[in-house]
């Protein structure tokens, strides 16, 4: 018994050194090493961005990447166990609190669009556009049960059955959509098909002629062909998502800037400064790349301007808000 | 009369049968699609790259790696402690009022949700005993959460030893670790073998309390070497490194807008399948040997 633990342990550590040896040749520990972690929604931007930027210093500096979710990178963040928190909201209270009491002063730096797509399946003949009021009617708490058929929701549309799919109820998106659309995050109707896996909703909408669901901009952006997005009725009439009306500010209240906090204390180390001043030059054609909207140009060169001139704090209160330009964040007085 | 038992034979054979099918034809579906969508893109350089927002130049290499990593630090842990401590219920422990406690903790703790495991470790090992998010402690939850199974497993297996061989060793004046070490362990430890694989066949697709621990997910490096060229030429420092293990770059590839990384997903997916089929294999080998060796 004991000799075959001995040998496999042996084993195991050859091959692994194997390997080691064979893909490493530079000494590990002489490099130094950039933390982020947070939204699994920001992720994918911060994965180019971080690409590229070892490849740009090769072997030099470090950088890491988790998905602990917004709350769970804030967590971290407030604690100093990480430099950089990708966050698909603005911090809150509590971490605003949290983060004081450690001392933790941070940037808040907007860094991409997030829109979310409402969106049929193709084979939907009859729905071109809708009003925030009568997507209310479909998502709020009260219609549970009650609103069900299609022309409940609009009297010319088809006598059938209303198939739902949406975000679960821990994912961001679902924070998003119940607070732009019925008023108050977390406030939904329970009864429709919900998934974590937005992948899931775009191959359940598709296939559904009597669907309606809501999935990331980025989602319908890849996969165009499956999905009809759905315009929403603003001010000046229906909107389209679609790069530009989520840039300009039109396809409203459905997009929402992301946003990466950066640790002030860590800010100082040149490698960390590096990294922030790359992902804010170099983010927006990477964003694009990943499907993601990049900023107007201006809000790159104010959040730019606040990281140089050392701003720190947050330009929201602790509560998010839904609908506002990112100029409009990045001019407000921040707090801590 | 022996026409209804006859129906009654054919009756539950065709039952037995219909879900033996159901159970490897899922299996075999499963495996099917997956080989389909992944067999493709399983290639030099996908074992070879490290993650990229390309789908076609991303690799598995640091889950690889992560993976193999933790497992061995699981094994090392988990095992000689897990056995040890089945040894010492079944052979030395009197049956008292505690070590029915024990006992009736240790099962009950092997169908504890592995999540708890996780959340426990962040508490113990990443903030009371500051092992940070490293491998060392993803090793250590990993070895917690399979303790309960190796000892389990490990007591049915010397349970199974006949009682005779032990007095018989005893009665040529063996000395309780003598008989243990020569006869005990030896004759029970292919059974002990395959509670080992079935235990780290399941850690090693574990996501939930790794990630609780704080695993990544894009992660451009490997670990420090063990060995180094500097005496004492062995180092343990990939111990406290950063890392990722596969089930994580699994998901992370899945979730992914559009469908170019799903072929990525079932790569990784299948490489996954085949490290657990390899320590199958490992120990299937392992025990055909020590059979063998057995003579009684």
């Amino acid at each position: 018994m004991r000799r075959i633990q001995l040998v496999g342990c042996r084993l195991a550590v050859g091959l692994l050194t194997l390997l080691c040896l064979g893909n490493e040749p530079v000494g590990a520990n002489q490099s130094s090493l950039i933390k982020v972690d947070g939204s699994s929604t920001v992720y994918p931007v911060t994965e180019a961005v971080a690409e590229e930027f070892q490849n740009a210093h090769r072997g030099k500096i470090r950088v890491t990447v988790g998905i602990a979710g917004s709350g769970g990178g804030f967590k971290k963040f407030c604690r100093g166990e990480i430099d950089i928190a990708d966050a698909s909201r603005p911090i809150l209270k509590e971490e605003m609190a949290l983060c004081q009491k450690n001392g933790i002063a941070y940037y808040e730096l907007p860094v991409a669009f997030d829109a979310l797509t409402v969106a049929v399946s193709p084979k939907n003949t009859w729905v071109d556009s809708m009003t925030i009021e009568e997507l209310k009617k479909i998502w709020e708490p009260a219609a549970q049960g009650k609103i069900m058929r299609w022309n409940q929701v609009r009297s010319t549309w088809p006598d059938a059955q209303l198939v739902l799919f949406g975000a679960g109820s821990d994912s961001g998106t679902f924070d998003y959509f119940t607070d732009a659309i019925v008023g108050k995050p977390k406030s939904s109707r329970g009864d429709y098909t919900a998934s974590e896996d937005d992948n899931v909703l775009v191959q359940g909408i598709e296939r559904n002629t009597n669907s309606l669901g809501y999935v990331p901009y980025a989602y319908y952006a890849a996969q165009q062909k499956k999905l009809k997005a759905v315009a929403i009725v603003g001010k000046n009439g229906p909107v389209l998502p679609s790069a530009d009306t989520v840039r300009n500010g039109t396809y409203q209240p459905l997009s929402r800037p992301l946003f990466i906090y950066v640790n002030a204390e860590a800010a100082k180390r040149p490698e960390v400064r590096q990294f922030v001043e790359y992902y804010l030059a170099e983010g927006p054609k990477l964003i694009a790349e990943v499907r993601y909207v990049p900023l107007p140009d201006q809000a790159y060169e104010m959040a730019r301007e606040r990281f140089a001139k050392g701003v720190v704090g947050t330009g929201f209160g602790g509560e998010p808000e839904v609908g506002l330009p990112v100029e409009e964040i990045l001019k407000r007085p921040p707090k801590q | 009369m022996i026409k209804r038992r006859k129906f009654f034979e054919a009756w539950f054979k065709a039952l037995g049968l219909s879900a033996l099918a159901l159970a490897v034809g899922t299996l075999v579906l499963l495996f099917g699609a997956l080989l389909i969508d992944g067999i493709g893109r399983l290639d030099w350089q996908f074992l070879t790259s490290f993650p990229s927002r390309h789908a076609s130049q991303a690799g598995i290499l640091p889950a690889v790696v992560g993976s193999t990593l933790v497992m061995l630090v699981t094994a090392c842990v988990g095992i000689p402690i897990g056995v040890a401590a089945a040894i010492y219920l079944e052979e030395y422990a009197r049956r008292t009022w505690l070590t029915e406690l024990i006992e009736v903790t240790v099962t009950n703790l092997a169908g504890v949700p592995s999540i708890i495991f996780g959340l426990l470790a962040l508490g113990l090992f990443v903030y009371m005993l500051g092992l940070g998010s490293s491998i060392l402690t993803a090793g250590l939850t990993l070895a917690l959460l399979i303790l309960p199974v190796v000892i389990v497993t490990t007591r049915e297996a010397i349970r199974a030893i006949p009682v005779q061989i032990r007095e018989a060793a005893f009665a040529l004046g063996a000395t309780r670790w003598q008989t243990v070490a020569d006869h005990v362990l030896p004759y029970s430890a292919s059974g002990i073998l395959t509670g080992i694989i079935l235990a780290l066949s399941r850690a090693i697709g574990e996501t939930a309390p790794i990630v609780t621990v704080g695993a990544l997910t894009f992660i451009a490096f490997l670990p420090p070497s063990p060995m180094t060229d500097q005496p004492p030429y062995l180092s343990f420092e990939w111990l406290m490194s950063p890392f990722t293990v596969m089930p994580i770059q699994m998901f992370a590839w899945v979730s992914r807008p559009g469908e170019d990384f799903a072929a990525n997903a079932a790569a990784a997916g299948l490489l996954l399948v085949g490290m657990t089929l390899a320590m199958n294999g490992l120990a299937i080998y392992v025990r055909y040997r020590m059979r063998k060796r057995v003579s009684w």
